[in-house]
């Protein structure tokens, strides 16, 4: 499974990451979401949605190999995890996330949901 | 803790610096929920006598509702208030974007600015962190040239609200921009930051906001979103959001065409919404969490220059548009970038822009007054007026006044057509044979605005039908009767109490009005968000009872106050429509009066307009009516 992103459909309402931090922790703060949309404003005038593509960088930087490979999701382990943060500086589409509320980071773990409610779909979950 | 609120007034002193954080009243969201409720409560309660609305004693306050930034379908409205330049009376405006939850997850339910700072600066909220720090950089840019800076600046997780030069020229209908292209555009309350010396407020929130039943909302959320992707209108809409309406307004004759002097436009299929979608759309561009967005962002070419623009969507077609004569709809998305790039009001500087033009073609203005020649559809002549309104330059600084003042300043009767209630210019619906629309023009609290009481199809295709189905209904120009006047009061009070409502819960009427989103939903949405069992019906009393209150501040503030601030421009009265679906209809002035005389009496207002003492004892306002009066 792989979550693709169609950037030419998205009208930025952050949807995606309202029902991202809803999933994951239920809380209404979409801070807390991994993933994020830029707006290309004023010009050229576009939407681009940064979303986990699984490339796994985040478990090679790792430096107690806390972030582990199961069934093609790279998944953070909490009790591993030291907080460091190195995974995040790493991360080329800057979706692994740095909570202020959290010790550990925020990682998509393909659940699809936002891809289920994006009203535009301009996220899908593809096999 | 208050489900459902971020539990914190958020105030900034400008003059000294002071910033106050107050928990927020567990009677204030009682009694008044939020949003518009909290802002006409306040601005009665804290105003100071005779407040000069560009003065330092003014205030601005910006309020979210309880179910803004929450899982629901479009709940991304931020409601702003103050004493209104454009009136001198209750002057608010709101705006879509992303703001208000960027607020709310910041911890603020209200932000409110007093004082004025000492040099241009901006407001910087991180969270906890909250700072007045300069602006020279950013001073006497346009709206989105310094939206564009401060994310370069602070980066893309900020929201920016901004005002442009006219703003910081005090312009009476200037405007607040926000993400590149929506605006709280009304009553001009970007000249009451421009008079504080305030440029912007740049806000980063990363909090949560308590929830009285998670995951029943997270379950009940998934079921709105999922339940509106089902709707007609979801698909109806989309394709040319507000845009869409432009023929049936202009089929049934209330078309704004020519600084109102008709109400029909034989070019509007060239500034319609298909012509946008054809010519100048790259994108769709949405509000927080709404599935169904009316922005259509593009890029207009013109011989006049070219820019990237959201919009127009229908009120700038109809002022800018039919209203300026300007006949492609890349000259009119041109003119509505002009417009938010200086901070004007699309929706006033298009009236005021018409009502000059007219008095030109009068000779009552000539080229020596004005600077150059100008004409109706020139989009030269109207960038030029644009320009000079917004700088305050030459005649440009009597116009900045709005079309109220300079018509009486003016004179030689051009009051007549200029086109104004209270001092608010006209939006984009011709009403000469719109009783029922007419009435909301003439009542509305901020003076004449469409979005407290539509009850154009109402009054043209009766009860029950919605905006949708009004769109998607189709049909074809065809003369139109005159219409009853009698008997329109309950459906536009019904109007007054329930769009506002929605500025008062802080979330989008659209998904209600358009799409067909149901009441039930917005029930149950509440109650999971605030955990308080409040009926829609209870809901709705509460608007009414802000809507008396938002009078009381109009009399208070506004010396004469009465009847005599509810009539139309003479225009609507005296000159029957000259062609077009409503040829030689209008409403007298007998049954204006008509219509007012029923209308008080079923506010419980006197013959003048003012609300009585048991009107205002009915409804529980005593206490803050006999606070402020002792």
């Amino acid at each position: 499974m792989k979550l693709i992103a169609k950037d030419e459909y998205c009208s930025g309402c952050r949807v995606c990451q309202g029902v991202c931090a809803l999933e994951n922790f239920r809380e209404m703060n979409p801070s807390k979401a991994a993933l994020s949309i830029e707006g290309l404003f004023p010009s050229p005038g576009k939407y681009r949605i940064n979303v986990c593509n699984q490339c796994g960088q985040c478990a090679e930087s790792c430096p107690v190999g806390a972030i582990h490979l199961v069934n093609g999701v790279y998944l953070i382990s909490k009790e591993e995890c030291t907080g460091c943060m190195l995974c995040v500086d790493v991360c080329p589409l800057q979706v692994m996330i740095s909570h202020n509320s959290m010790v550990t980071p925020i990682k998509c773990t393909l659940c699809g949901e936002c891809a289920k409610l994006c009203p535009r779909e301009a996220l899908v979950l593809e096999n | 803790m208050i489900n459902g609120y971020a539990g914190t007034i958020l105030r900034v002193d400008l003059s000294n610096g002071v910033v106050t954080k107050q928990a927020l009243p567990e009677d204030l969201v009682n009694d008044y929920v939020g949003g518009r409720g909290f802002i006409a409560k306040m601005l009665y309660e804290e105003l100071p006598p005779d407040t000069d609305p560009l003065g330092e004693e003014n205030m601005v306050i910006i309020a979210t509702g309880p179910m803004s930034a929450h899982f629901l379908p479009a709940s991304g409205k931020t409601h702003f208030g103050s004493k209104s330049p454009a009136t001198g009376g209750y002057g608010d405006s709101n705006v879509g974007g992303h703001f208000g939850p960027a607020l709310k997850y910041a911890g603020y339910d209200v932000l409110i600015l007093t004082g004025k700072a000492q040099q241009p600066s901006y407001l910087f909220i991180e969270d906890e962190t909250v700072e007045i720090r300069p602006a020279d950089q950013f001073w006497g840019q346009g709206t989105n040239t310094v939206e564009k800076m401060f994310k370069e600046e602070l980066g893309e997780d900020f929201q920016i609200i901004t005002i442009g030069p006219a703003g910081e020229k005090l312009v009476k209908f200037a405007c607040i921009g926000h993400d590149f292209g929506r605006q709280a555009g009304r009553t001009g309350i970007a000249a009451v930051f421009g008079s504080k010396n305030l440029k912007a407020v740049a806000v980063k929130g990363t909090g949560s906001i308590p929830v009285f039943d998670i995951e029943a909302l997270y379950k009940k959320g998934k079921q709105a979103f999922e339940h509106v992707f089902n709707k007609p209108g979801f698909k109806g809409w989309v394709p040319e959001g507000t845009a869409g309406i432009t023929n049936w307004v202009n089929m049934v004759g209330a078309f704004p065409t020519r600084n109102f002097q008709t109400s029909y436009a034989d070019f509007h299929e060239q500034i319609n919404g298909k012509a946008i979608v054809e010519k100048i759309k790259i994108t769709d561009k949405g509000c927080f969490f709404c599935p169904t967005p009316c922005g259509k962002y593009g890029k207009a070419k013109t011989t006049s220059g070219s820019a990237f623009v959201e919009g127009p969507e229908f009120e700038s077609i109809a002022l800018l548009g039919g209203n300026l004569m300007l006949t492609s709809i890349e000259e009119v998305a041109y003119a509505n970038y002009v417009c938010d790039e200086l901070g004007l009001d699309s929706i006033s500087a298009g009236v005021v822009v018409s009502w000059v033009l007219e008095c030109y073609e009068k000779g009552i203005i000539n080229a020596t007054n004005i600077g150059r020649e100008v004409k109706f559809g020139d989009l030269d002549s109207i960038v030029y007026l644009l320009n000079i309104i917004a700088k305050r330059e030459g005649m440009g600084d009597l116009l900045a006044e709005g079309v109220k003042i300079s018509s009486e300043k003016l004179g030689h009767d051009t009051e007549r057509f200029a086109i104004q209630v209270k001092g608010l210019e006209w939006t984009g619906y011709e009403c000469r044979n719109a009783p029922g629309m007419m009435l909301s023009y003439m009542t509305s609290d901020i003076g004449a605005h469409h979005a407290r009481s539509w009850v154009l199809g109402h009054d043209i295709a009766g009860a029950g039908k919605s905006v949708h189905d009004l769109i998607a209904g189709g049909g074809e120009t065809k003369k139109l009767s005159k219409a009853e006047v009698r008997g329109k009061s309950k459906v536009v009070m019904d109007s007054q109490h329930l769009r506002p409502l929605f500025d008062v819960l802080g979330i989008c009427r659209l998904q209600f009005m358009e799409i067909g989103f149901e009441v039930e939903h917005y029930e149950e949405l509440f109650y999971l968000i605030t955990g308080k069992q409040r009926s829609w019906q209870e809901l709705l009393q509460v608007s009414e009872k802000i809507w008396h209150l938002t009078r009381c501040i109009n009399v208070r503030e506004v010396k004469g106050y009465g009847r005599n601030y509810d009539y139309p421009p003479r225009r609507f009265y005296e000159e029957p429509i000259p062609d077009g679906p409503n040829e030689g209809n209008y409403i007298t002035k007998e049954e204006i009066d008509l219509m007012l005389d029923e209308y008080y009496e079923a506010r419980g207002w006197d013959k003048n307009g003012i609300p009585k003492q048991e009107t205002i004892d009915r409804f529980g306002l005593s206490s803050l009516v006999q606070s402020r009066e002792s």
